[in-house]
């Protein structure tokens, strides 16, 4: 009894006189937070993914409150987010458009030529290091998927082909894939921009068919005056680079690329052909809606019924014939 | 002798009877903290900060505060059946170490912010870790290794407290260096991350015994 007495008061003498302690002291070190940080801290993703810079979400917080960092740096929360800092932080929403991450190499297993067979670690950086990667080509995906491993929101994954596919339901545009790839194949695009350059060597012809069968050849047809008469395209180093505007705007130099090397995941509504309409623009050598069409297959010229044939299961929908036609053939 | 003895402790408690590797105390940080050697770093310094700390500071409370209290109550029941309150050693323990930490977190953040960035989220980690209980107790139990079987004194205590701490370092930064060369190798999927840590760490403690045979 006495033990179990003298314990409980010892303890209780004890516990009194630590948290008198810590009372006081805490009244003596305290440091003023800014109630701001912990206010953004609540309204942020909580992913940690590190995306904006900072190594956290608080530090973000942080460094939004310091004025080091944007709202709008935070990918993973958007627009919402970043007007919701900005109301307590009392500044100005910048205007932030939402990104995705597109891998611009389409050189799989399938196209790409392999220098030898690689059965090292399987990591892409330590694949890089072996007399710089088993894949022929110097500039394109690895396939080992540093990308996937890297991605907090599980939206890369390597296809059977091994190249890595990004979901852009779930991509938030924090850009750690792009960090993560050695070979910086991955880049941020706008979440509206559906047509992009899948290619990411900036070799010129006859090296780039001999590794890759899908690979830019930089020969420009995407950016000459017909098929990119907006000037959306240029060709920089061997490699297209497209200004976003609209996706109807590259999509003809986007179609007519002879190797394939752009990726068009929009799907325009073909155009209507009424064949009867057609005189076969008579004094022309060529039928005009021929010569502008960038599907080789789409619109061809027969030569004996003096008529442009038209199939509609090769039309992008870029509607360029119809400003062309004479007789307004085209709806 | 004092010289002597002080370097027997920290021989002891460094290699011979590591505090992770040979007593399995704070396990909990040698795996959950040696992912990367920078991280191993942060935490092993942590804890050998708090650890030095805790033993002066448990040393005083089990000293001059449960040491008296016995002889207190002693002297209320004149002797008849009266406890050795010493017993109380483990909870009050406890106790002083979780006010400790949180009065070094505050202390930090006031004065050396730095600091506190660096030490970061490790500090309070720290307030329930078994390693820094154990060498309080340990320090008042003895070190029957050595031959003490009484009480350390406050030097003894400390340097204990430095030591273990320090062996704890340099357990959490190979242990570290080692994992992180095991994300580059290919690993049975039922024995990626800890399953393939706790056999390494087994593999350590094997090593480490090798240390036993040293003899002064």
């Amino acid at each position: 009894m006495i033990t179990v007495v003298s314990s409980v008061i010892i303890l209780g003498i004890f516990g009194v006189l630590f948290g008198a302690c810590l009372a006081y002291l805490s009244v003596v070190f305290a440091v003023q937070v800014d109630p701001r940080i912990e206010k953004i801290t609540e309204i942020l993703p909580g992913a940690n993914c590190g995306g904006c810079g900072a190594p956290g979400c608080f530090s973000f917080a942080e460094g939004v409150v310091s004025g080091a960092l944007t709202p709008t740096s935070c990918a993973p929360g958007g627009k919402e987010v970043a007007a919701k800092i900005s109301a307590i932080l009392g500044c100005e929403v910048g205007e932030m458009i939402p990104m995705v991450a597109v891998a611009n190499c389409q050189g799989g297993n399938q196209e790409a030529r392999q220098k030898f067979e690689y059965m090292g670690v399987e990591d892409c950086r330590a694949a890089l290091l072996l007399s710089g990667g088993h894949k022929a080509c110097g500039y394109g995906c690895l396939g080992f998927g540093n990308c996937v491993a890297v991605c907090q929101f599980h939206a890369i994954m390597m296809n059977d082909n091994g190249l890595p596919v990004v979901n852009p339901h779930l991509c938030t545009g924090c850009g750690l894939c792009v960090g993560a790839c050695p070979r910086h194949v991955i880049s941020l695009i706008s979440k509206d921009q559906k047509i992009y350059v899948g290619c990411v060597n900036p070799e010129k012809g006859k090296s780039v068919k001999a590794v890759c069968t899908v690979g830019c050849l930089g020969c420009g047809v995407c950016a000459n005056k017909n098929n990119n008469p907006s000037g959306d395209i240029v060709m920089e180093k061997g490699l297209p680079i497209i200004t976003y505007e609209s996706n109807l705007r590259v999509l003809p130099g986007a179609a007519r690329c002879p190797s394939k090397a752009y990726v068009i995941n929009v799907k325009y509504p073909a155009v209507e052909y009424d064949g009867t309409m057609c005189d076969g623009c008579e004094d022309k050598a060529k039928p005009l809606c021929v010569k502008i069409c960038p599907v080789k297959e789409c619109l061809v010229y027969d030569g004996e019924n003096k008529k442009a044939v038209y199939d509609s299961s090769f039309c992008v929908g870029c509607k360029l014939c119809l400003e062309e036609c004479p007789v307004k053939a085209f709806k | 002798m004092e010289i002597k003895v002080l370097f027997m402790i920290i021989i002891y408690s460094v290699l011979i009877q590591n505090f992770v590797l040979s007593r399995f105390l704070g396990l909990c940080p040698f795996f959950g903290c040696s992912q990367r050697i920078s991280s191993a770093i942060g935490m092993g310094c942590a804890i050998t900060f708090v650890m030095a700390l805790a033993s002066a500071i448990t040393w005083i409370v089990y000293t001059y505060l449960l040491d008296p209290a016995t002889s207190i109550v002693g002297f209320f029941t004149e002797g008849n059946g009266a406890p050795d309150l010493r017993f109380l050693r483990t909870i009050s323990f406890i106790l002083v170490i979780a006010v400790l930490v949180q009065f070094i977190e505050m202390f930090l953040q006031k004065k050396v912010p730095s600091l506190y960035r660096a030490l970061g989220i490790f500090l309070p980690l720290m307030a329930t870790n078994c390693a820094i209980l154990g060498v309080a107790v340990l320090n008042v139990e003895g070190f029957t290794a050595i031959g003490i079987h009484t009480k350390l004194t406050f030097i003894q205590s400390v340097t204990q407290g430095v030591a273990g701490g320090a062996g704890f370092l340099l357990i959490l930064i190979l242990m570290a260096g080692l994992r992180e060369k095991m994300e580059l190798v290919t690993i049975p999927e039922s024995m990626k991350g800890v399953p393939i840590a706790c056999v390494t760490g087994g593999l350590m403690a094997l090593a480490f015994m090798g240390f036993s045979g040293l003899s002064f």
